[in-house]
């Protein structure tokens, strides 16, 4: 296969020493960039980028993406040891990694969480590397509806899956889309919601709230549950890890219908969150016992950080075949393609085959040693669960505080955090769910530009989301997801007994 | 001259200036000296990351750091909010702060007319033009027009059927798509988009019709014969001659009026910095910006562009903003875009 031989010339362009060298240090500030929440990648890629004017490009790219490959597996560590997203796209890996923390068994969580944003990456790799021309053309297939059709998916996928009752679902489902409708509308050209104040024209952003509503929210609780001045019993020896490999063969299913949905969101490109969001809700969907989702169960970790770090590697492949960003951190890549001197579309990988064979050389590369660097770390991570709290929580505060000072540079993101936090405090006291008010955050800006986008085309008909194959084919489908606890009771009705109706999402 | 000296002529004529009449004698010195930053340079995009503006800046600060231009780092940060207003605001309500500078497009006039934001130009102390950027009318390569007379005669057929796609809403491109249905007296779906990187893909994968992006948005498209060029909204063609795709080049593009359309639009690429800044601060950011004109690396990047080359400071940059400003304000006028 021609493949082969330029995926051979690509690792001898990557494995110089220079260019191992960086990879090494694109990783670790990777890790560092991911586990700090509010410092996401695409704010680490855009930090170093004139660094790198300096370096070649193959050199220069190497080095972003492999700090772009840290801070997805960096993302988890956060999130399941202090119930603290440190990306977006590790939101829905808090719901079972956190419980699973809380039991005395992070390290197990942990290695879970590696593991598999690992094998989610292989999957999105081996898509780039043998049939980045076929899949590409896909991408070119989605226009409003389209996309509209995919995030109507993603919410359709994540309702009725949750054990809190309908209502809150939907009232936190729509807090969020109010709050994602702050800002500048696109498709008016006015400001809403802003009331005047420069801070509120950027919108709220997501990562602020995640760290408050997640990371305060939950230290105003365990406060009032009382200080506890022991830390939690955890498990580091390294066996562990060999252990918990052992077990996951078990779970190859999930595997991979995360890796499919990631890759799927990834070229589309629906983005990292989304597809994290709808591999953890799938996963649930399939699981024989949905119910303790959300409990800690393994496959709660499992899921949506296979579908998220698929969705980040494959999204390079949009970007280096046709030169649209699949996600914030290629957008920004794109740009260093672009002051490299490099000119990012579909004639890049004939014009530039050292630097497109390099740069997906070292995707593998760079996979395998992130992977091994963060493994070697999941003893120690899994250690800071035995700090007393009393420690351990001034300095998370600390550390959130700093990183919603970071996402804009300014005090106004700390303010903020503080009063998500006190809301985060009355959602968990109250009994709301904290998932669907995020999704809505996260997704509702470009499921309402989609909307409206698809209505100007069609002159306010939806016929058009049955227009075309692709997109009927993706509105029908979450029309099914929508209505699939209905359609569960009905098929119960006809002779099941009632366990399996609760199995199925139904509440009695 | 060395930033080490002029930086502490600089702290100890601060020091000395607020005691005695020997100030007068050592801001003098200090003036001769010229002002130089004490602190990072803060450079706020009004532009999304990765877009044309934040290219532009981190380009800028890429040719400061490799060429040693300041004695300060730049710190690039996006305040795109508002369609750039957040760092407007940030730079009117940060009066005399000699270390931060902005890089502004047109919606340095478009989003204070459109919306009720409280802000005008004047609000700033402008630094200078560093470019012009150029419009050009784009339809997919698959599309049976080849010339933009062709094209508008289609539209002109099936009026509010052909979809335009254009970077935000009452901003540059739907400006330039209301000139062109002004120029020509039809019209056209118009739908906003995030971003031109957006609308790029969406051109080629056939889901609009035409856009009016800028060169740099579409070269690698036209260079691997997706998209086709129409027509370049100026008064004189682009000066570029290195070929492209099918044996054309930028220079082949006629210009709008050529066929027929009487539609000019440019926009600027310019700098500014807070009011209540002095005329030394001023002219240092002046020169740095003259230096970084000079590298090697923005030739590269403005022929790669297509950019309009044009420099201006001064009075003759302000003089040039007020008229921007008023053509801003007549055309957003006629289309209906002014906030009422």
């Amino acid at each position: 296969m021609e493949a082969f031989g330029l995926l051979f010339h690509g690792f001898s362009v990557a494995l110089t020493g220079y260019n191992a060298w960086l990879m090494l240090v694109g990783i670790l500030l990777g890790i560092l960039v991911g586990v700090l929440p509010g410092l996401g990648a695409p704010n680490g890629v855009a930090i170093l980028l004139p660094l790198t004017f300096t370096m070649p490009p193959t050199s220069a790219v190497i080095m972003l993406s492999c700090m772009y490959w840290g801070a997805l597996f960096g993302g988890a560590i956060t999130s399941i040891l202090f119930n603290i997203p440190g990306e977006p796209s590790s939101v829905a890996t808090t719901f079972d990694g956190y419980p699973l923390a809380q039991k005395g068994r992070a390290a197990e969580a942990l290695t879970c969480a590696f593991t598999g944003s690992f094998l989610g990456a292989f999957v999105g790799i081996l898509l780039i590397t043998f049939l980045a021309p076929v899949i590409a053309g896909f991408a070119l297939e989605f226009g409003p509806p389209e996309f509209f059709a995919v995030y109507l998916l993603t919410f359709c996928s994540f309702i009725g899956i949750g054990k809190e009752p309908a209502d809150k679902t939907i009232l936190a489902m729509m807090l969020g889309f109010g709050m994602a409708a702050v800002g500048m509308d696109t498709m008016s050209g006015n400001m809403r919601l802003t009331f005047g104040s420069p801070m509120l024209m950027q919108g709220i952003d997501f990562l602020v709230v995640v760290i408050g509503l997640f990371g305060i929210g939950e230290i105003l609780v365990t406060m009032e549950e009382g200080l506890r001045f022991e830390g939690k019993a955890a498990s580091i020896s390294p066996r562990i890890i060999l252990r918990t490999w052992a077990s996951l063969p078990r779970y190859w299913g999930t595997l991979l219908r995360s890796a499919c949905i990631g890759c799927w969101m990834g070229v589309t490109p629906g983005g990292a969150t989304a597809a994290s969001f709808m591999g953890y809700g799938i996963a649930k969907r399939f699981a024989s016992e949905a119910d303790k989702f959300g409990t800690g169960q393994i496959e709660g970790v499992l899921a949506p950080e296979t579908a998220a770090h698929a969705s980040g590697t494959s999204a390079l492949l949009p970007m280096l075949v046709l030169g649209i960003p699949g996600s914030a951190t290629a957008a920004v890549l794109l740009g260093g393609l672009m002051i490299w001197g490099l000119e990012p579309g579909p004639l890049l990988f004939s014009s530039q085959p050292d630097f497109v064979w390099g740069l997906i050389a070292s995707m593998y590369l760079g996979n395998v040693a992130g992977l091994l660097v963060v493994l070697a770390t999941v003893p120690i991570f899994a250690a800071i669960l035995r700090i007393p709290f009393s420690i351990v929580a001034p300095l998370i505060i600390v550390v959130c505080a700093v990183g919603a000072f970071t996402v804009h540079n300014s005090m106004s993101g700390v303010w903020l955090m503080g009063i998500f936090g006190v809301v985060g405090y009355f959602f968990k006291k109250l009994d709301y769910p904290l998932a669907p008010l995020v999704l809505s955050l996260v997704l509702g800006d470009k499921a309402e530009d989609a909307f409206r986008q698809t209505m100007l085309a069609s002159k306010g008909s939806l016929a058009i989301f049955w227009s075309n194959p692709l997109v009927g084919s993706i509105t029908t489908l979450a029309l099914v997801l929508l209505f699939w606890p209905l359609l569960a009771a009905l098929w119960a009705k006809r002779g099941q007994s009632p366990i399996s109706l609760r199995r199925n999402g139904v509440r009695s | 001259m060395e930033p080490t000296i002029a930086h502490s002529v600089w702290t100890r004529c601060k020091r000395s200036a607020a005691w005695t009449a020997a100030g007068l004698l050592c801001a003098s010195t200090a003036l001769a000296a010229g002002w130089e930053p004490t602190k990072p340079i803060t450079f706020a995009v009004s532009g999304g990351p990765g877009g044309g503006a934040d290219q532009m800046a981190r380009l800028i600060q890429g040719i400061v750091a490799k060429h040693h231009l300041s004695p300060q780092p730049m710190v690039v940060v996006i305040e795109n909010g508002g369609g750039g207003g957040q760092a407007f605001m940030d730079i009117k309500n940060s009066k005399g702060d000699p270390n931060k500078i902005a890089i502004v497009l047109s919606n340095f006039y478009s989003v204070p007319l459109s919306t009720h934001l409280d802000f005008n130009w004047r609000d700033t102390t402008p630094v200078a033009l560093m470019a012009l950027d150029e419009f050009v009318l784009w339809v997919n390569a698959k599309s049976p027009y080849h010339t933009a007379q062709e094209y508008i005669a289609a539209v002109k057929a099936k009026p509010d059927t052909f979809k335009m796609g254009g970077a935000g809403s009452k901003r540059e491109d739907q400006i330039v798509t209301a000139m062109l249905e002004q120029a020509t007296g039809t019209k056209f779906t118009f739908i906003p988009y995030k971003g031109g990187g957006e609308i790029s893909s969406q051109l080629v994968g056939g889901h609009i019709e035409s856009d009016v992006n800028n060169p740099i948005e579409h070269i690698a498209h036209w260079r691997a014969g997706q998209v086709r060029p129409l027509c370049v909204m100026d008064d004189k063609r682009m000066p570029f001659k290195a070929k492209i795709a099918g044996g054309k080049s930028w220079s082949d593009i006629p210009t709008c009026k050529e066929e027929g359309i009487d539609a000019q639009y440019v926009m600027l690429r310019a700098i500014v910095m807070p009011k209540g800044v002095t005329d030394e601060q001023r002219q240092f950011y002046v020169d740095l910006l003259d230096k970084v004109r000079k590298t090697p690396e923005w030739k590269e990047f403005v022929d790669r562009g297509a950019y309009k080359e044009d420099f201006l400071t001064g009075a003759a940059f302000e003089k040039f903003l007020a008229q921007d400003e008023n053509r801003h304000r007549e055309i957003m006028g006629k289309a209906g875009f002014l906030a009422k």
